[in-house]
């Protein structure tokens, strides 16, 4: 071997972090701004927006992951959305007592128990999902698509069995009922807790992704899954514990979504997929940053137009795919395989 | 002649012949040999919906894409004949403006779609027609003062499609030859004549080239042949096929409304009945549409019973209950994607098919 090429530095090459995606969000809200013409509604229905798109980002970023992993869409993503809110009512129902009474405290831990509970159970399913619908079907999206879709039906139905098909009150727990008044904006305090949830959640998910040995094997496995299995990992059991993680938060979201809509039916799942199909192509298939970044998109998107022009609420979100993917084809962030 | 007709496609099967016979005996006699509005409501419903499925299936089966726009498209033509229908009062030359309009829309707008996103990702197709659906779902129960909204649109039909109407002034083989059986005759030649031409299709040299693709989209690139290109003509011909299919529905039914054309169920419905039929086969359409619609007027009836017959069980009256029909046909929905993906069809032909 001659010597070490004369270019090398002591410090490792780094990617140039692309900071346009980020400036979106900012950008199209400083866009609504004049169309509402109103700060104090502006304030309101940004909070309102970013609530939401924390709710969706939740929900989409294990799916998103479970993509770009092991290049497997899930289109029963839905039903873990809907169990994971059908547990939680069941809880906070048992938990009645907790819930009514007028201290955060409590409700925050019958919440919190509501939230375990749920997510445990979607996680469990979730392993179960995997095992008995997902695993025969590796590599063949055709057959992923009908048969997560069938999942999804049954999952659905067996709701209906199990808690009746009626549509269901999901009442907040009393301290997180109203608004915080600030000099003019009131924000509703249950939207507080989502962002704050959702923040949460992001910054768990960057650290895990980005500082632990697990993290970068996901990562590589994203990058190349071929290279990670012939280096001697088991990508099959990273990726199962991925999907259970991803319906555990797919679990976490649905309460969340119950909650801030406070009615549940079996097909509440349906109505939150076409934005979350819609959020994980604009970040790009596989990539957690931009799911975040297109969840807020699409979540502010639908706040402001149902505000402005309610009839095209669902339109417009499509309209911002749409000149996304003009943009970049791949989505914001594109994932560097296939 | 036979062969000509069939394009050369026959059932190769000899139970698939005689199902395939009965069905069509059963449904061009249907309101002789079966009296009654359920009946021949039934029927109707059978007729449109194997020229439905026929369609979804040039995708699904043939070309091996997914879409879940296909209630858009039924829904297009359906709104198509019908408002112009409840606009432009009953005629003849409405019906073809509204249909011609509505295969204009609907062909253009799969054009769209599938210029957007069968370029990037095969994958993306099924996301982006799901979400584009569902966005002209909620357009078209807002626009209520267009659409009527929810509640859509009752229309009347020409004077010779109306049950007032006699044909014949004495009944044949007993049966009243009114203006609800000529409508009846008109969705079933329909439907016939568009299920041969999609026959046509996909036993043509352009039907080869979507099952290669199917097959190995590379492949067929590498071959020569614009993928792109292909997948898009297909989408937009199981378009143009499902807005005529959504035509059919209008004047057979005469109303139009986001429940009968647009919902996620009657996608769902397609789906099932593609999977269940035999996926890349039509004959499969026609089997998964009959076997479907007579399940769901029937399967409910045998479901109730075994219902109130398991009654004091736990948990069983609940899973049989007439509601519940989905969950069972869900659950041969999976198996059969695993265990016969070639469906009813590919199981009756056995190695061959």
């Amino acid at each position: 071997m001659t010597a070490v090429p004369a270019s090398s530095s002591d410090t490792l090459p780094t990617l140039k972090h692309d900071w346009l995606p980020i400036l979106l969000p900012i950008v199209l809200s400083a866009i609504a701004l004049p169309f509402i013409g109103n700060v104090t509604t502006w304030v309101t229905l940004t909070v309102a927006a970013l609530a939401m798109g924390m709710m969706i980002f939740v929900i989409a970023s294990g799916l998103t992951l479970v993509f770009g992993l092991m290049d497997v869409l899930n289109f029963g993503h839905g039903a873990f959305i809907a169990v994971g809110a059908y547990m939680a009512l069941s809880v906070l129902g048992l938990l009645s007592g907790w819930v009514q009474v007028d201290s955060l405290g409590w409700n925050l831990l019958a919440l919190g128990l509501a939230v375990s509970v749920a997510m445990v159970g979607t996680g469990l399913l979730g392993w179960a999902f995997e095992r008995i619908i997902v695993k025969p079907v590796y590599g063949q999206h055709l057959k992923q698509i009908l048969i997560t879709m069938g999942g999804l039906i049954v999952a659905e139905q067996l709701i209906h069995v199990i808690w009746g098909g009626d549509q269901k009150a999901m009442a907040l727990p009393t301290a997180l009922r109203g608004a915080i008044v600030i000099g003019d904006f009131a924000i509703e305090r249950f939207r507080i807790l989502a962002v704050v949830v959702g923040l949460v959640v992001f910054a768990t998910m960057l650290l895990v992704l980005n500082r632990t040995r697990i993290g970068l094997l996901i990562r590589a496995g994203v990058e190349n899954a071929e290279m990670v299995e012939a280096l001697g990992y088991r990508i099959r059991r990273l990726f199962v514990g991925v999907f259970v993680a991803g319906s555990a938060l797919a679990g976490l979201g649905g309460v969340l979504w119950a909650l801030y809509r406070e009615t549940l039916t079996a097909a509440i799942g349906g109505d939150i997929m076409v934005l979350v199909f819609i959020v994980i192509i604009i970040g790009g298939l596989g990539s957690v940053g931009g799911c975040f970044i297109g969840a807020i998109l699409v979540a502010m998107m639908a706040n402001y137009t149902a505000f402005l022009l309610p009839k095209v609420a669902l339109a417009s979100n499509i309209l911002l795919m749409v000149a996304i993917l003009m943009w970049r084809p791949q989505g914001l962030y594109p994932v560097a395989k296939r | 002649m036979l062969t000509s007709i069939l394009s050369g496609d026959f059932p190769r099967s000899r139970v698939l012949t005689a199902i395939l016979l009965a069905i069509l005996v059963g449904l061009a006699l249907a309101p002789f040999l079966f009296p009654g509005a359920a009946a021949i409501n039934t029927a109707a419903k059978i007729c449109i919906f194997i020229v439905l499925v026929a369609s979804y299936d040039l995708l699904l089966g043939y070309t091996g894409i997914v879409s879940f726009a296909h209630t858009m498209f039924f829904g297009i033509g359906g709104y198509g004949v019908g408002l112009a229908l409840y606009t432009f009062g009953a005629s003849w030359g409405v019906i073809g403006v509204g249909i011609l309009a509505a295969l204009l829309v609907g062909v253009t707008l799969a054009f769209l779609i599938g210029l957007l996103s069968l370029r990037v990702r095969a994958i993306f197709f099924a996301m982006i027609t799901l979400a584009v659906a569902s966005a002209f779902l909620i357009l078209a129960t807002q626009f209520s003062e267009f659409t009527g909204g929810e509640d859509g649109r009752s229309f009347s039909v020409p004077q010779v499609l109306r049950p007032g109407y006699r044909l014949l002034e004495q009944p044949l083989f007993g049966t009243v030859v009114n203006g609800r059986i000529l409508a009846y005759y008109l969705v079933f030649v329909a439907a016939v004549v568009l299920f041969l031409v999609a026959l046509r299709v996909v036993n043509s040299p352009f039907g080869r080239v979507l099952q290669a693709i199917r097959e190995n989209d590379m492949r067929a690139e590498a071959l020569g042949y614009r993928v792109v290109y292909y997948r898009t003509v297909a989408n937009c011909l199981a378009a143009g096929m499902a807005v005529l299919a959504g035509a059919m529905s209008a004047i057979w039914l005469r109303y139009t409304g986001p429940d009968t054309t647009l919902s996620f169920a009657i996608m769902l419905d397609i789906l099932l009945m593609v999977v269940i039929g035999g996926m890349g086969t039509l004959y499969g359409a026609v089997i998964g549409a009959t076997l479907f619609i007579v399940a769901q007027n029937y399967l409910q009836k045998l479901m109730g019973l075994a219902s109130a017959a398991t009654e004091g069980l736990p948990l069983i009256p609940k899973l049989v209950h007439p509601d519940r029909w989905l969950l069972l046909l869900g659950i041969l929905f999976v198996l059969s994607v695993y265990f016969f993906p070639t469906g009813i069809v590919g199981r009756l032909r056995g190695k061959s098919g």
